[in-house]
């Protein structure tokens, strides 16, 4: 059958980072078509292409075989092309009918008819979420409500092109059971579905085709249940560069006592009892699927979430009422590389010399400025930032020594303990190269560090013990002979240890 | 209904300070007092509506006052002569303040300048335009109508039954079409909105074109109150009418409230500032007991952000 959307030599890259490269599809009508690849592979961005959120850089999208061109995602909807985003396309202050009827308008005069209303529930019962009703405002609604919603006003628009983006993570079993007996009638209609999803069992339940994406390319389309999952995990991961990682060295003595504990830490059902042990020298690992709390449990540590229960104890001392500038004081010595350097790690129509400055403030006496000059020049040296002067705005450095000015920062003040969220995303290959060997470093000098990323090969060579989260929850601690990146994918997807080994 | 509990605060406030207002009149409950009271609040109302569907959308205006000046002196050139004349007149002074708030608009979605900075220069400009048109105030307002407009229906003050019906012709479609969902939800959550799929360029444009003409039927009644064209009443409208706003349960964080609430807080400030006059206050001290009573409202309004999940949070919105 002739293909509703064909997409030819696609690529897109956001700066210099490429996202999609080169890429080929077919989606055919009548067809549930899973995708999928790791944490960065270019799924979510091949969606957004797809919805007309963002333009490809190369290549064409045809529809019906007529080449489109989207520039918003009206353009996309008005071909029947309706994306449920994974992050919620919801207004929190419209109620559930209000956001339902919005995204599709029927009107006369204007006004919207009341027929529009009815088929808002209609659409909500077909799903089985009848019990939310139609004016109740979004932002009282459950995360998983909130994702039924999402389904329901994808289907109250008919899409002849339905994409599912990570769209039953917050649902159960039998929730999700439903949507995807929905998903088969859609189907039936002669709907095509693009399914993104990072469960196997999900994909087993309703896909048709399987298309395997890696580092931003098309790998492999097959029909589903023609390879097994061990086959299948293989072509997600591919083979891999390892050179650029420093060796390992030995890790520190397990017997040691901990510099920092954290016991039983939740927050708001979405970090449920978390336990943390980090040593001096020891560089600990958190991963997992995007969002199941390994980001929050870093933030709690940091101080920045309100509400934290559990127990942290630093150097045998139990830590209280931590905030962020608590948290960098001598004890506990806690630093934060945060997720988003850009507007969280650094301020960047600041200089590089101001920005070094910012996190040393405190310890200033008087509140007046004292330079820190050697203590700076040597971080910026062993860092190997590249730089024209200190006085030089931080915008105008590359991302990577943009990050090595954020780590500086941070050292300067001599932290017991380095929190880093995600430090090497979007850098270049060298500069990830330099801060994996000052990690390295700086543990052998006795500091603990505790590194969150969605890069799996990053925990898998840096890290001496990996701490899984799925769903707010450790779900698995790898290390020694059992820290492989097979492994390491198997535990994030929730795959009991043995399904999916290699 | 959690969403109204502002709103309906509000409405109890008004009404309290209502009858307070009434129990210190020196001339107690009258057909003449309560006109008096509804003329003033009719001015601050409309321009707080006008102020109400910019914020709507998570802007703020700027140049409300200066559209009411501008508007004012244009209705003191063009409503008088025949009917005719009069009817023309006053839609050329309508369409006048929607030019100006599209060209507000234009230059916040087009432009991509902040709404403050926009409207802050939109303002100096139509302000500076009134002045050039009416250096010093004056020109005639056909009496007839200035007299149906400001006096009583069969004891009814006439301002508050225009007031009320046009807050009624605007509240009511705007959850119930199109154009009115989308301006909520780009007020909302704009990135939300774009994904959905709606017109976020259109929503914005008529929420600001909208303020114009509120703007404009302000700038009319003020011509009809004074029976004169006055370039120098810009100021007291501008701040006015986004403390009206706040006080009426509306955050300038946009997305939520109504024009009702708009209203409400309008007819506070009127209120509380009326009361002030009659309270016996020595005129010095009453601008700090106004300034003051402001301050506990928007306090009181401002409770929530101490319930924060993430410290975080408190810088996103």
């Amino acid at each position: 059958m002739a293909p509703f959307v064909r997409l030819t030599g696609i690529s897109k890259h956001y700066g210099g980072v490429p996202a999609l490269t080169d890429v080929d599809l077919d989606v055919a009508p009548g067809v549930v078509h899973a995708i999928l690849g790791e944490n960065g592979a270019g799924k979510s961005t091949l969606m957004k292409l797809l919805a007309g959120v963002t333009q490809p850089s190369a290549g064409r999208i045809e529809v019906d075989g007529r080449p489109v061109r989207f520039a918003s995602p009206r353009d996309a909807a008005a071909l029947g092309i309706v994306c449920m985003f994974q992050e919620l396309s919801l207004v929190p202050d419209l109620t559930v009918g209000e956001n339902i009827v919005l995204s599709q308008a029927r009107t006369r005069a204007g006004f919207i008819r009341r027929s529009a209303w009815r088929e808002a529930e209609a659409a909500l019962a077909r799903i089985g979420a009848a019990h939310i009703k139609l004016n109740v405002p979004v932002r009282a609604l459950s995360l998983a409500d909130r994702q039924l919603t999402e389904i329901a006003k994808a289907l109250y628009r008919r899409p002849r092109l339905l994409i599912l983006d990570e769209a039953t993570s917050a649902l159960t079993q039998s929730q999700t059971a439903r949507v995807f007996a929905v998903v088969r009638e859609a189907k039936a209609a002669g709907a095509a579905i693009l399914f993104i999803s990072h469960r196997f069992a999900e994909v087993d339940a309703v896909a048709d085709r399987v298309s395997v994406f890696r580092n931003g390319q098309h790998v492999e389309t097959f029909p589903a249940g023609t390879r097994s999952r061990e086959a299948i995990v293989a072509l997600m991961i591919g083979q891999r560069l390892t050179e650029f990682y420093p060796p390992r060295l030995t890790p520190p003595d397990t017997a040691a006592a901990p510099l920092l504990t954290a016991r039983g830490l939740s927050w708001h059902g979405e970090l449920r009892g978390v336990d943390l042990d980090l040593r001096p020298g020891e560089i600990v690992g958190l991963g997992g699927l995007d969002g199941q709390g390994q980001q929050l449990l870093v933030q709690a540590l940091f101080g920045v979430l309100i509400g934290v229960q559990g127990e942290i104890t630093v150097a045998g001392k139990q830590v209280h009422r931590l905030t962020p500038n608590a948290a960098k004081r001598a004890w506990p010595g806690f630093a934060l590389v945060p997720e988003d350097r850009k507007t969280e790690g650094l301020i960047l129509d600041l200089s590089i010399a101001e920005n070094l400055q910012l996190a040393w403030l405190d310890q200033c006496r008087f509140g007046l400025l004292r330079d820190q000059g050697d203590i700076a020049t040597r971080l910026v040296r062993r860092l190997g930032l590249v730089y024209g002067g200190m006085d030089d705005a931080v915008s105008t450095l590359s991302g990577g020594n943009q990050q090595k000015v954020v780590l500086a920062k941070w050292l300067a003040l001599g932290p017991r303990c380095l929190l880093l969220l995600d430090p090497t995303r979007g850098i270049d290959v060298r500069a990830k190269s330099q801060i994996y060997s000052l990690l390295r470093e700086l543990a052998a000098e006795g500091m603990a560090i505790l590194l969150q990323s969605t890069d799996q090969e990053e925990l898998v060579h840096v890290c001496d013990r990996v701490h899984i989260f799925y769903q707010g929850r450790v779900n698995a601690v790898l290390e020694g002979d059992t820290l492989t990146a097979e492994a390491l994918v198997a535990a994030c997807m929730n795959l009991l240890p043995g399904q999916a080994a290699a | 209904m959690k969403r109204n509990r502002p709103l309906l605060l509000a409405l109890v406030a008004l009404v309290a300070l209502f009858a307070v207002y009434i129990g210190i009149h020196p001339r107690g409950f009258s057909v003449y007092v309560v006109t008096i009271w509804s003329n003033q609040g009719a001015l601050l109302g409309l321009a707080a509506i006008a102020q109400f569907f910019v914020v709507l959308v998570r802007g703020i205006d700027l140049s409300v006052g200066p559209v009411v000046a501008l508007t004012n002196v244009a209705a003191s050139y063009l409503v008088q002569g025949n009917t005719a004349e009069i009817v023309l007149g006053m839609l050329a002074v309508l369409v006048l303040g929607a030019l100006c708030g599209l060209a507000n608009g234009a230059a916040v979605v087009f432009a991509r300048v902040q709404p403050i900075v926009a409207t802050l220069a939109s303002g100096a400009v139509f302000g500076g335009l009134a002045l050039l048109l009416r250096p010093v105030p004056g020109g005639t307002i056909d009496d007839d109508l200035s007299d149906l407009l400001t006096y009583d229906i069969y004891g009814v003050p006439t301002s508050l039954v225009i007031l009320l019906v046009l807050t009624v012709a605007v509240t009511l479609p705007l959850r119930r079409t199109r154009i009115g969902l989308s301006m909520y939800a780009v007020g909302s959550a704009e990135g939300a909105a774009f994904l959905t799929g709606t017109r976020v360029a259109a929503a914005k444009l008529t929420a600001y074109a909208l303020a114009g003409v509120f703007s404009a039927l302000a700038g009319l009644y003020v011509a009809m109150v004074t029976q004169t064209g006055d370039a120098g009443i810009a100021p007291a409208y501008t701040l006015n009418s986004i403390a009206a706003v706040v006080l009426g349960g509306v955050p300038l964080a946009g997305g939520l409230g109504s024009p009702v609430g708009a209203l409400v807080g309008a007819l506070i400030l009127k209120t509380v500032s009326s009361v002030m006059f009659f309270s016996g206050l020595p005129p010095l001290a009453q601008p700090f007991f106004e300034g003051l009573v402001l301050a506990i409202a928007i306090f009181i309004g401002a409770i929530g952000v101490l319930r924060l999940r993430s410290r975080l949070d408190a810088y996103q919105r």
